[in-house]
């Protein structure tokens, strides 16, 4: 059901604007699109590796040792350590998100497992890598993690301040 | 309307840069061999584990995955080739530029926001608004108000997998950010990019 509401907005988006561009000038539209194609054709190999690949590199990835170090009384050092964990998480959402909410359960810190998901929301380094990179110039990419690094922090000292939902 | 001698411009430059495209990136660099490598052993490991059912079992969810992802793909590059393409220069150089102060990163925030679709729109659209006078602060705003509070992963993952409650609250709490980070960036990139050769 998302899934298909993401669709319709995605393609309808796509829709809108090529109709300005096709208002504007057909030239333009014909440019733009095989632009957009030969950018598609540039990206795919990456992302069949990246796609394909990520199943065998979460499959072994050792889950319970990024939770066992999210607990509530790491402190400043679990949530360093839950950034570092965000950053080298690799797959897709279902991995990432299925981590924090297995660490959430099982009495991780409230602090430690937002600056997880937050850090790996912002960098984590596959999607970096796989994604970011091949749409993006890499000094783009690499500026904007670097900046990014003290977010997670600044989010897990908001929660010690407000506390938890 | 008043800029349509802008648009032909733009047309122009798209053909002119047909003869030689520019790459953002090479489809095959040590990031991707990284990877490939990263990729390799896990399945070894996989396989050395599970035998190989075990390897069957996650390619082909992952083929299948990739089937699905792959139209959205087309969709996201299409429309950044789009967005490059109708969006006047001058226009977006004042509203997203280095001069477009706190409305720029408001700006980009909100347009990160509302962006519909994964990494497969919001990277070249991004990438699109940076090729037409967007400044790195902008859209870094714009990238980390995606990952951060873009309704898209949000609604498809976070909350079933993590409850309702934590992603309003982490939304809550993440709202500030793609402005601060926008800000600092733009902080830093006027203070580096003469020594980083940005």
């Amino acid at each position: 059901m998302t899934a298909l509401i993401i669709d319709i907005l995605l393609w309808g988006s796509l829709i809108g604007v090529g109709v300005i561009a096709w208002r504007q000038d057909k030239a333009v539209l014909t440019v733009a699109l095989r632009k957009g194609g030969m950018d598609f054709v540039n990206i795919v190999p990456r992302i069949a590796l990246g796609v394909i690949g990520s199943g065998f590199i979460a499959a072994i990835i050792p889950s319970e040792v990024i939770v066992g170090g999210l607990g509530p009384d790491t402190g400043w050092l679990g949530v360093a350590t839950a950034v570092v964990a965000g950053a080298a998480t690799p797959g897709g959402p279902v991995i990432g998100f299925s981590i924090g909410a297995v660490a959430l359960k099982s009495g991780g810190g409230a602090p430690q497992v937002v600056a997880y998901v937050v850090a790996w929301a912002l960098f984590a380094f596959q999607r970096l890598i796989l994604w970011e990179i091949p749409f993006m110039p890499a000094r783009f990419v690499w500026f904007r993690a670097l900046v990014s690094i003290p977010f997670p922090f600044l989010a897990a000292a908001i929660v010690m301040m407000i506390g938890k939902p | 309307m008043a800029d349509a001698p802008l648009k032909t411009e733009t047309a122009d430059d798209g053909e002119g840069a047909e003869s030689s495209p520019p790459r953002k990136g090479k489809p095959f660099g040590w990031s991707t061999f990284v990877i490939a490598m990263l990729v390799a052993i896990s399945a070894a490991l996989v396989w050395r584990r599970d035998g190989i059912d075990g390897v069957w079992t996650i390619l082909l969810h992952d083929i299948s995955l990739f089937g699905e992802i792959m139209p959205r793909v087309l969709a996201g590059c299409l429309l950044g080739g789009l967005i490059a393409a109708v969006l006047p220069h001058d226009k977006v150089s004042k509203s997203l530029g280095p001069e477009s102060g706190l409305k720029g990163l408001l700006i980009g925030t909100a347009f990160g926001a509302i962006l519909p679709g994964g990494p497969f729109t919001a990277y070249p659209v991004a990438s699109a608004l940076l090729a037409v006078g967007a400044d790195f602060g902008a859209t870094i705003a714009l990238v980390v108000s995606w990952t951060l509070i873009g309704y898209g992963r949000a609604v498809a993952w976070e909350m079933p997998i993590m409850g309702a409650d934590f992603t309003l609250w982490r939304i809550v709490i993440s709202l500030p950010m793609p402005i601060l980070a926008g800000a600092l960036g733009r902080f830093v990139y006027v203070r580096v990019r003469h020594r980083f050769d940005l």
